[in-house]
């Protein structure tokens, strides 16, 4: 370690703040908090993009640095923050899982992640080729913070974050992909978000409630249905 | 030089011994400022330990010879593992017999005798105390030892004074790695040591107390060795994450008395700044209730598993 040249290290304190901040929006409980972490998660993602393109002289990085800034810290949590707003949900009660089970699933997950990528970062020839095992990991987690939520409202910023991870991957691993697959993504998230706030309210108008729970069953059954009991958390 | 490390070691232990209650005081002080109370005087602990060892003990009937020995089994844990940590110079005498994994299990012993005694009476403060305490101390355990695993990883060993030597020594480098594991420790140590979101050092007689709760029937100098104790618990603690954290300015020379000399202000220093930022914590954040505590100490040890994990992958 003390080898590493200083920036390398800084590009690792940022992936093992990313993977901090994952188990962070796995343990939140508040919307609020939740976009809040997605718009932190952004701006370490730019932090280490400039990093990586100081260090590497690439210019299309600084690219999608600006295009990292613009979308991710600013405008997707502006428009999460309004929604919210709008739709007025700010707590997510109910977890699937309780907290403390989720983290150590999370663990698990995490554990798995890194041997999932030993042999991608085997093959991989950048520098940064060992924050790939922390990339797959936040993928996976932004898969249980998916899986363990009700609320739609806390899948998107789990999508959201999965989107991150993606991006972070492409990045220690091939130093970025090229600039039409960036800005395709950046509008296919864009156009998500905003689709999905729309079905939000479409959600909300026939449920009165934007528990996924409701999606589940077809509507002939739902006089079978069972409400969801009241879990304490 | 054999004398110079026999000299170093008796110079940690009364330290250690004599500055215990000082830094509890001093805690106890930085509280009272941050909170807009007129602050005890700094050597109330002090104060408190010398008029308990003048008064005569009054045991409870039924006590067993185990209530009588334990407040001196918990203070010579705790002695011995002020002579184990390097907080001074890292030549020690003592440590050849006692790693970190064996100082981990030397503070679970002062724990479970506590415990023991406080059953012993079979109050019901006391069981209860006793059993909340075990509740918590299973919970940090853990997250303790992976702490010093992550530090024992990095330096290759499990020799307390080594993995400081060596942090101490080395070029300076970014570890998130120890990073994370630091965020592990404060928390296990504001829950070991019966600190705020876990306890309050302050309160008594109330339903939620944890540590206080096993003394009550303690009095006189057995009470005194057992808040002695609690003022070195504290203090080894702090001392343990110097050694983990910010090891610089220990003394690592074979033979340096003006090294060891310096490192007596450093340490100083540290402690003052340590004790401020503790009350600092204590002061901002509320109490939990004692259910949430698992849910606390689960977050250490994800702190420490994760600073593992990344310390496995990107080898920092």
């Amino acid at each position: 370690m003390t080898g590493t040249p200083f920036d390398l290290q800084l590009l690792n304190l940022c992936a093992a703040l990313l993977l901090l901040l994952s188990f962070a929006m796995l343990a939140q409980r508040r919307i609020v908090t939740l976009v809040n972490l997605l718009a932190v998660q952004g701006s370490l993602l730019l932090v280490a993009t400039l990093l990586l393109a100081w260090r590497t002289g690439e210019r299309h990085l600084y690219l999608s640095a600006a295009l990292t800034l613009a979308l991710k810290v600013v405008l997707l949590p502006w428009m999460l923050h309004r929604l919210i707003r709008r739709l007025q949900v700010y707590w997510d009660t109910e977890p699937l899982l309780n907290i403390s089970g989720t983290m150590l699933v999370g663990l698990v997950v995490v554990v798995f992640a890194f041997g999932l990528a030993q042999p991608i970062a085997a093959l991989a020839s950048t520098a940064t080729r060992n924050a790939i095992g922390i990339a797959v990991a936040v993928i996976l987690l932004s898969f249980v913070t998916m899986i363990t939520r009700r609320k739609a409202m806390s899948q998107v910023v789990g999508f959201l974050s999965m989107e991150n991870g993606l991006f972070f991957g492409a990045m220690s691993a091939t130093y970025g992909m090229p600039m039409i697959v960036e800005f395709g993504v950046a509008l296919d998230v864009l156009v998500a978000v905003l689709v999905l706030g729309i079905f939000f309210f479409q959600i909300r108008e026939q449920f009165d409630s934007l528990d996924l729970h409701h999606l589940e069953s077809l509507n002939e059954y739902q006089s079978r249905r069972s409400t969801p009991a009241q879990k304490e958390t | 030089m054999k004398l110079m490390d026999l000299l170093t070691q008796a110079l940690e232990l009364i330290a250690a011994l004599a500055a215990a209650p000082l830094f509890l005081g001093w805690v106890n002080q930085c509280r009272a400022w941050l909170q807009n109370r007129r602050a005890p005087s700094i050597w109330l602990p002090y104060r408190g330990i010398r008029k308990l060892f003048y008064k005569d003990a009054v045991i409870a009937e039924g006590a067993s010879p185990l209530f009588r020995a334990a407040p001196y089994i918990v203070f010579g844990a705790m002695v011995l593992a002020a002579g184990i940590i390097p907080s001074m110079g890292t030549r020690l005498p003592f440590t050849i017999a006692a790693d970190a994994i064996a100082l981990v299990g030397l503070l679970a012993t002062a724990r479970v005798f506590q415990s023991l005694a406080a059953m012993d009476i079979g109050t019901a403060f006391g069981s209860l105390g006793a059993r909340r305490e075990m509740m918590v101390g299973f919970l940090a355990e853990p997250a303790l030892l992976m702490v010093i695993f992550v530090a024992s990883m990095i330096s290759a060993t499990t020799a307390l004074p080594a993995i400081a030597e060596n942090l101490a020594t080395q070029q300076l480098a970014l570890y998130p790695s120890l990073a994370f594991t630091a965020v592990a420790f404060m928390l296990v140590l504001l829950a070991e040591n019966a600190r705020i979101p876990i306890d309050n050092p302050a309160t008594h007689l109330e339903l939620t107390m944890i540590h206080e709760a096993m003394l009550l029937e303690y009095s006189a100098r057995h009470l005194a060795l057992m808040e002695w104790a609690a003022a070195l618990k504290l203090f080894n603690y702090a001392c343990i994450g110097f050694a983990l954290f910010v090891p610089w300015g220990i003394a690592t020379g074979a033979d340096s008395p003006i090294t060891l000399l310096a490192s007596i202000p450093l340490l100083a220093a540290k402690l003052a700044v340590t004790g401020a930022s503790l009350a600092c914590i204590e002061t901002m954040s509320a109490k939990l209730r004692v259910f949430r505590a698992p849910e606390f100490l689960a977050s250490a040890f994800l702190f420490a598993v994760l600073g593992l994990l990344v310390h496995l992958l990107l080898g920092a």
